[in-house]
């Protein structure tokens, strides 16, 4: 096993991501220059966040033309896992990987704190070690956050259950216009599932809450689950 | 020849930036305005004179890049 962080001009938690999949994790994993045209040998790719492109013209839309991101297509339709964390999210709705698009945070503020996510399902792969109804904690830090999507996509994503996590208060209660859902993100939607289950977008750091010195392990969640998938 | 691009939000898109410099104006005394929404406008040059193929080409653009027909929407003016 051998996970691609995947590296665009412009991401900045990209080495966050490596040290939580390999040093705090145990999942072998390598930077991986957006240019490569391969991913042969890599069983999953992460696309960190950061600011892909300077968000030139949208958030993640210049990305989504980098070589690699043929074999990330590729990596999504064969039930590889891939995920999308921050601007990784906006790259990937961009590439129609997974639906919907970020919008500016509605408060138009650049938003930098602790969130509460309810998670909404069981997902074998990125969520193993988590149930429905329990709320975690990590970080945010993003200008467009705020998930949007047509009506007719928000009531497949919640009748085919695609919503990974929303934006709650400590205790899991949901309020759309409320401090808990602070970038007035849909239905409070925090992060999304393809349909299949196997590409997970995010606004969320989970990397960046990995051990008790940074304030929480609750990001681990997702990496342990990811490693167990891979390890069986 | 040269040709616009205007891409902007869909109507069901909520605008926070329009609505901020709305209210701002409605502080400056611009009562008169009472809607506002930002878009964006790319100013293209084509090597071509053909206004079909050159409509043609700024759809594709569009379509593949200039504009997320999940959010927004454009008009091509020749």
């Amino acid at each position: 096993m051998k996970v691609a962080v995947i590296v665009f001009p412009g991401s900045n938690c990209d080495f966050d991501v490596y040290y939580a999949l390999k040093e705090v994790s145990g999942i072998p994993a390598e930077l991986v220059w957006h240019k490569e045209k391969s991913l042969k040998g890599f069983n999953g790719a992460v696309l960190p966040g950061g600011f892909s492109y300077g968000d030139y013209l949208r958030a993640g839309a210049i990305a989504k033309f980098s070589p690699v991101m043929e074999e990330v297509k590729k990596f999504a339709l064969e039930g590889k896992p891939v995920l999308g964390i921050c601007n990784g999210f906006q790259i990937l709705t961009e590439a129609g990987i997974l639906p919907g698009a970020l919008l500016r945070n509605k408060n138009l503020k650049f938003l930098c704190q602790d969130v509460y996510l309810r998670v909404e399902n069981k997902n074998p792969i990125f969520m193993k070690y988590l149930k429905e109804g329990d709320v975690i904690k990590l970080p945010i830090a993003h200008m467009d956050g705020n998930y949007f999507c047509d009506e007719e996509t928000l009531k497949d994503l919640i009748e085919k259950g695609q919503i990974a996590f929303r934006y709650s208060s400590p205790d899991g209660e949901i309020k759309e216009n409320s401090k808990f859902n602070p970038n007035g993100s849909l239905y409070s939607i925090a992060g999304v599932l393809n349909r299949e289950g196997n590409v997970l977008g995010m606004m969320p750091h989970p990397e960046r809450y990995v051990e008790k010195l940074l304030g929480s392990k609750d990001g681990l969640y997702i990496f342990k689950s990811l490693k167990k998938f891979f390890t069986g | 020849m040269k040709a616009k691009l205007e891409v902007f939000l869909k109507e069901t898109v909520l605008d926070p930036q329009g609505k901020a410099i709305k209210e701002a104006l409605e502080k400056l005394g611009f009562d008169k305005i009472v809607d506002l929404r930002v878009g964006k406008i790319f100013y293209v040059e084509l090597d071509l004179e053909d206004r079909e193929k050159a409509k043609e080409i700024l759809e594709e653009a569009a379509e593949k890049l200039l504009c997320n027909k999940i959010i927004e929407s454009y008009k091509i003016i020749l």
